[in-house]
């Protein structure tokens, strides 16, 4: 199981490094893909299927607008060997790397250990969500009325994207 | 361990791209790794081994213990809003392909106005 | 946007009808197995996304399309808001208040107001999908004229 999920965390990272270093951003974007669904079926490895469901649909969509976007556009990389500023680039860039370093070790310092997960807040979710709610999916029963809020927010931001979306996307004022 | 390891590294790819591309198309795809990074990231959290989905029989109750499903929860609303960020900086990006001609953002600093 | 070969249109019409219904499937199941409005919603966008990939622009009228997912986006939305404030109003004062019978666990009908929002949601989520997708072949049709 660990190793499984370990082999592919790998190659999605072969991928990303594929899709940032590519000399075409067709194959750029195919690569992310490859990101994507690979993420898909460590969502299968990790016994989430609605997630699953939701990120092979929405990766789809995300490659169709992107390629929609690139052949619009032009499809090559840019030259990306001139800088003026690349010795301070490579500096910020590696303070960054540190500092969230040091972040990560603090943060995962208070987890345990994969596959050891204790129930704190979700217990009373988990004992108790079916009986309230009457849902027999957890996730949506969570979704929908312990967490409401967060839901409501979420279709908040989804409609708002879609506005802006429209605004900037007129060419022509509307009459 | 090594699992929580690896994605961190996969979230600092997509720092890596971020801090170094110049074009606009990379910078979005190097944001959508470091996306995918989080939920993977998150949904390994609320991993239990050998226990099963969030999802009960009939009976409502289950026999074997339930992975946590409060990650997968936050997961699910985080993607669509992935999704729909996505297109927004794809959308801007096109718009600034018309007008200045290129994906470039040094270009694009330098053609002010 | 030029459509594509008879086969791919023939196909792609073929297909559609039963992504859509797929969609509508998992978002009123969405209580009972796994999906919900999310899902469903992004999967009902992709059978319009094809339909309209395939068929080309002249096959529908583009900004009508728009303006139409659009107004349902909007519905969606507030119909959600709605719903979660009839929760505070009746039974006790909670928002996002499970006021309907939960019923018999397992059945489609059940878990209360859980199915509606799911229902509403898919509506939203496709809507928006939909409204995307429509902006940005609107903005190639006029910036290639």
């Amino acid at each position: 199981m660990e190793v499984m999920l370990s082999i592919i965390i790998c190659f999605m990272i072969i991928a990303a490094i594929v899709a940032i270093h590519a000399r075409d951003l067709l194959s750029a974007i195919i690569a992310q893909g490859f990101v994507g669904y690979g993420l898909v079926i460590c969502f299968l490895i990790l016994k989430a299927p609605d997630l699953a469901i939701v990120q092979i649909v929405v990766e789809t969509i995300t490659l169709i607008i992107m390629v929609a976007v690139v052949l619009d556009s032009s499809r090559l990389e840019l030259n990306v060997s001139f800088d003026r500023r690349k010795g301070g680039t490579t500096a910020v860039t590696f303070i960054f790397i540190i500092v969230l370093l040091v972040y990560f070790n603090r943060a995962i310092s208070g987890l345990s250990k994969f596959g050891e997960h204790t129930l704190r807040m979700s217990e009373a979710y988990v004992t108790d969500a079916a009986s309230q709610t009457g849902s027999l999916n957890l996730v949506t029963g969570i979704l929908w009325d312990f967490r409401g809020y967060d839901t409501l927010g979420e279709a908040t931001v989804l409609f708002t994207a879609a506005i802006g979306v429209l605004t900037i996307l007129r060419l022509t004022g509307k009459k | 361990m090594t699992l929580f390891i690896l994605c961190f590294l996969l979230f600092l790819v997509g720092i890596h791209g971020v801090l170094t591309r110049r074009n606009l198309i990379k910078v979005v795809i190097s944001l959508t790794v470091m996306e995918f990074s989080i939920f993977l990231m998150l949904a390994l959290i609320g991993y239990i081994s050998g226990a099963e989905a969030p999802i009960l029989g009939s009976e409502m109750v289950s026999g074997a213990p339930v992975v946590d499903p409060l990650p997968q929860a936050m997961v699910l609303t985080a993607i669509v809003i992935a999704l729909a960020t996505n297109a927004m900086l794809l959308t801007i990006a096109i718009r600034l392909y018309k007008k200045y001609g290129t994906f470039d953002i040094r270009r694009i600093n330098e053609l002010k106005g | 946007m030029q459509g594509m070969s008879v086969i791919v249109k023939k196909i792609a019409q073929l297909m559609s009808g039963l992504i859509f219904v797929y969609g509508v499937y998992i978002i009123t199941h969405g209580h009972l197995t796994p999906g919900g409005g999310f899902a469903g919603g992004a999967l009902v966008a992709g059978a319009f996304i094809l339909l309209i990939l395939a068929n080309g622009s002249e096959y529908i009228k583009l900004k009508r399309q728009e303006e139409g997912s659009s107004v349902v986006e909007s519905t969606a939305v507030l119909l959600v808001l709605v719903l979660a404030t009839t929760g505070l109003v009746a039974g006790s004062l909670v928002f996002f208040n499970n006021f309907l019978p939960t019923g018999i666990p397992g059945r489609l009908i059940s878990a209360g107001v859980i199915p509606l929002y799911n229902i509403f949601i898919g509506m939203e989520v496709a809507a928006a999908l939909i409204t995307i997708f429509l902006a940005l072949v609107i903005y190639k049709e006029e910036i290639s004229k």
